[in-house]
């Protein structure tokens, strides 16, 4: 009780210190230009639009297991809202789940915090980002509540669906959808701006680019190619905006337009945004694993070189997703190549990971087992995407649950599975206190074993010929007879939503009651362990400023007493 | 393999399935071989109380080779692939074999349209015949299809072909097929196109040529009135 008191004290003593150039009460957190602040306000803000996306899972695979029942929660699902619900489903968990907590939260949090600055560069441009965000996130809830209901034309938006109420019949949701999309892109290119002139101007005396923690790196890596691809998109929005409400006709062939540019245009953006988000949780696992295996990372320039090559090539493969769209069946031959050649810098990634567990001390608690778990089941969605890119195969498998299950086989790993390893690793730093390892691993093994029993069979299905999209199977001749895999599916997903519980439950008790962690309960090296946990406003004492002597991996290094060796120690 | 989950139905159905057979081979080797070498080593490198790690760098030539390696055999596994993989694409989307018959596949919110060309062979004709949600079509003929969307993209998807392509609106899109099996498959649409997608099924026919003879003098003559 009383070291609580004082925590708090100590907290409202270090806003204290600043406060007189900012608001007071509430408005403090609002207005706040805090890094830490500002990505905890992206954190909860993602994993509450997580649980949104989560719920509208559930309400649309009970539809799936069991047509026309009466989903608990929600009622019965009429096609348009099953439409509704997917296409939410899909861009929430990409644009408000996976993108506001990789990138806005760990990259708010850690990139000042790991490269010993006291904030972000434009500390005021990070908090319009966040509230351009915020305006998105409601714009986005609001439209599945107007009339007609929510956008159903896929998170694809593939128009002339999506460009005409007359086909979608959402004339609003369709445009609300949009804007909020397009307002979210807004928010990412501000604070993608910040993240790059930080970290290449504001790291601590002595940290050399190679110095540089590896999460830091590849989320620089990720918001560069968000500016890079998006550009075309953002255009690409706004000629959709026109053929929606003042009825232009950029993709009406009627009209002159061509409905297959808005491909193009999309999976420009469509394609790296998948490494967008991959990069900062490839990064968040390498720095898990290296501390927890105890092991300088094998490789360290080959992680950034493929990172960025992955980067690079992740720019000239968007085509594998239209190969049966109507494009030049000429064109396909090319896409294949490169597609399948983006295996490579993939596989290397993989490679330096699991190599660096080689001749470890490796200690299995529950933000270990996430990163881990993240690289087995990662692999299962990197080897499938194989069987897409051969546009021979693709033929048959494209928009399949085959598909399905293979994208979810990559961004469960990175949204889901990258989010909950570095919330536990960090949530030592974040919150001050430990999480119960024992209730950690009842969450861990609680959602990965449901989660491959829900993919598994998606697997099956989408082998078996079924498609995307669609409310109601028992259509299908042919693919009524599968319905006990939809069950299994369905079945395993509500257990494993029922275990997100337990998560909560650790949250709120560690946070309450949990040990005090400590400045580096971790034993780690990276600089954000060196300060107190929660770290103040400004990171460290404006007179302790860290200073960087060596990389951030220098762990069990022969000769010295203890296992790790902080960036800031003087040799 | 994949014929034990859909029946193979037409001239490439084999191909496409070898493919996928091929790739499944090669990309399960790495799988398993990746997935093994990950648990031995989290097996093996478990914590021993007091236990040390080993310093690495990964700069190490010897060690180096554990990446370099790999990565020379995976772009090798990867040239194989696209080899088969341009191959089965030529065959079956760029490579157009002579035709048979043509007949015409437009999409619509949400039925599929069905153009035969009826007894004269040509479309455009009085006596072309059409039909909605049925397709029939005779066994072992070349077929061409020519795809076409009266208002936003579907897809013409025949699983147990393994055929699929996109409906474009103004575009007239022309693909082949060349069933090799009687019976009535689905016709699944595998592009959104609105609240009615999930319900935009059809059905094909594949018949022998004396019953396809029949369909189309008895329907040609009710078209033709
Ligand atoms: C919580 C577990 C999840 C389950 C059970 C689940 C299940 C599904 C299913 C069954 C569909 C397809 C529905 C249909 O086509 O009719 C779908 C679509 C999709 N999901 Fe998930 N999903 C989950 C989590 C995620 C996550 C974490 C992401 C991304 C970060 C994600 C991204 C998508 C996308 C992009 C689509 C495509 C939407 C569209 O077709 O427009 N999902 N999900
Ligand atoms: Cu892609
Ligand atoms: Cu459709």
């Amino acid at each position: 009780m009383a070291q609580a008191a004082t925590e708090i004290h100590h907290e409202a003593h270090g806003h204290d210190a600043h406060a007189h150039h900012g608001p007071q009460g509430i408005l403090k957190y609002i207005w706040s230009t805090d890094h830490k602040m500002i990505a905890m306000q992206y954190l909860f803000t993602g994993m509450f639009m997580g649980i949104v996306g989560g719920f509208m899972a559930y309400v649309f695979r009970m539809q799936l297991a069991f047509p026309g029942v009466s989903v608990p929660l929600f009622g019965v699902v009429s096609p348009g809202e099953y439409n509704a619900l997917v296409t939410n489903h899909g861009s929430i968990m990409i644009f408000w789940v996976a993108m506001p907590v990789l990138i806005a939260a760990f990259g708010n949090y850690l990139i000042p915090l790991m490269i010993g600055a006291d904030d972000m560069v434009f500390p005021r441009i990070n908090r319009l980002s966040f509230q351009i965000f915020l305006v998105s996130v409601l714009m986005i809830l609001a439209s599945l509540f107007v009339s007609g209901g929510g956008f159903g034309g896929a998170w694809t938006s593939y128009p002339p669906l999506s460009a005409q109420s007359q086909y979608n019949l959402t004339s609003i949701g369709a445009t609300m959808w949009l804007i909020a999309v397009a307002l979210e892109f807004v928010a990412f290119l501000l604070g993608g701006i910040n993240f790059i002139v930080t970290l290449m101007n504001a790291r601590a005396p002595g940290m050399k680019a190679y110095d540089i923690p590896v999460v830091a790196w590849m989320i620089v890596i990720a918001s560069i190619l968000f500016m890079l691809s998006v550009g075309p998109l953002i255009a690409g929005a706004i000629m959709l905006l026109f053929d929606q409400t003042i009825g232009t006709g950029f993709f009406d062939p009627a009209r002159g337009g061509d409905p297959i540019l808005w491909q193009h245009l999309f999976w420009f953006f469509g394609h790296p945004e998948v490494y967008v988000v991959l990069l900062p949780a490839v990064g968040i696992v390498i720095d898990i694993v290296a501390t927890f295996a105890r092991k300088k990372l094998f490789g360290y320039k080959i992680m950034i070189f493929t990172a960025v090559a992955t980067g690079v090539l992740s720019f000239f493969v968007w085509a594998h997703h239209q190969f049966i769209a109507g494009i030049d069946p000429r064109m396909a031959n090319i896409f294949t190549v490169t597609t399948l050649l983006i295996s490579v810098p993939i596989a290397e990634l993989l490679f330096v990971m699991i190599a660096t567990l080689y001749g470890g001390n490796i200690k299995l608690n529950t933000p270990m087992l996430w990163a881990l778990s993240f690289i087995a089941e990662f692999l299962i969605g990197g080897v499938t995407g194989i069987f897409l890119g051969a546009s021979g195969a693709d033929i048959y498998l494209h928009d399949t649950y085959f598909v399905l299950a293979h994208f979810h086989y990559t961004f469960f790993p990175i949204a889901i599975i990258g989010t909950f390893a570095g919330f536990t690793y960090w949530f030592p730093k974040m919150f001050g206190k430990m999480m119960d390892d024992r209730l950690g691993k009842i969450h861990f093994w609680g959602t990965i074993i449901p989660f491959n029993m829900i993919f598994i069979p998606l697997f099956v299905l989408g082998l078996g010929g079924q498609h995307r999209r669609i409310y109601n199977f028992q259509n299908f001749p042919e693919l009524a007879a599968m319905q006990p895999f939809r069950v299994l599916a369905t079945v395993s997903l509500i257990i494993m939503l029922l275990f997100q519980l337990v998560f909560f439950w650790n949250c709120i008790k560690s946070w309450r009651g949990g040990a005090k962690a400590g400045r580096n309960p971790w034993k780690a090296n990276t600089l954000e362990w060196t300060t107190e946990s929660p770290p103040p406003h400004g990171n460290w004492p404006r007179d302790a400023m860290p200073r960087v002597y060596r990389g951030p991996y220098e762990y069990s290094v022969p000769g010295r007493e203890d296992d790790y060796w902080p960036q800031n120690l003087p040799s | 393999m994949l014929e034990r989950l859909v029946q193979q139905a037409s001239s490439y159905a084999a191909d496409i399935d070898g493919l996928i057979l091929l790739v499944l081979v090669l990309v399960g080797f790495w799988f398993l071989l990746a997935e093994g070498m990950f648990f031995w080593l989290i097996w093996k490198f478990r914590e021993r109380p007091g236990g040390r790690s080993e310093y690495i760098t990964g700069k190490e030539k010897h060690l180096k080779r554990w990446i370099s390696i790999p990565h020379a055999l995976v772009l090798v596994c990867d040239v194989f692939i696209i080899i088969a993989s341009v191959r089965v694409w030529y065959d079956v989307k760029q490579h157009l074999p002579q035709a048979d018959e043509t007949i015409r596949v437009t999409g619509q919110q949400w039925a599929w349209v069905f153009t035969h060309p009826g007894p004269d062979g040509d479309l455009d004709t009085p006596d072309d015949i059409q039909t909605v949600d049925d397709l029939y079509v005779e066994v072992d003929k070349t077929y061409h299809f020519q795809l076409e969307s009266r208002d936003v993209l579907h897809s013409f998807s025949v699983p147990v072909f393994r055929l699929k392509q996109d409906a474009v609106p103004g575009r007239r899109i022309t693909g082949w097929f060349r069933p090799t099996v009687t019976g009535t498959f689905d016709i699944q649409c595998a592009e959104i196109c609105g609240i009615g997608h999930g319900v935009m099924a059809g059905r094909i026919h594949v018949q022998d040529a004396g019953t396809m003879a029949q369909w189309v003098t008895a329907n040609s003559s009710t078209a033709a009135q």
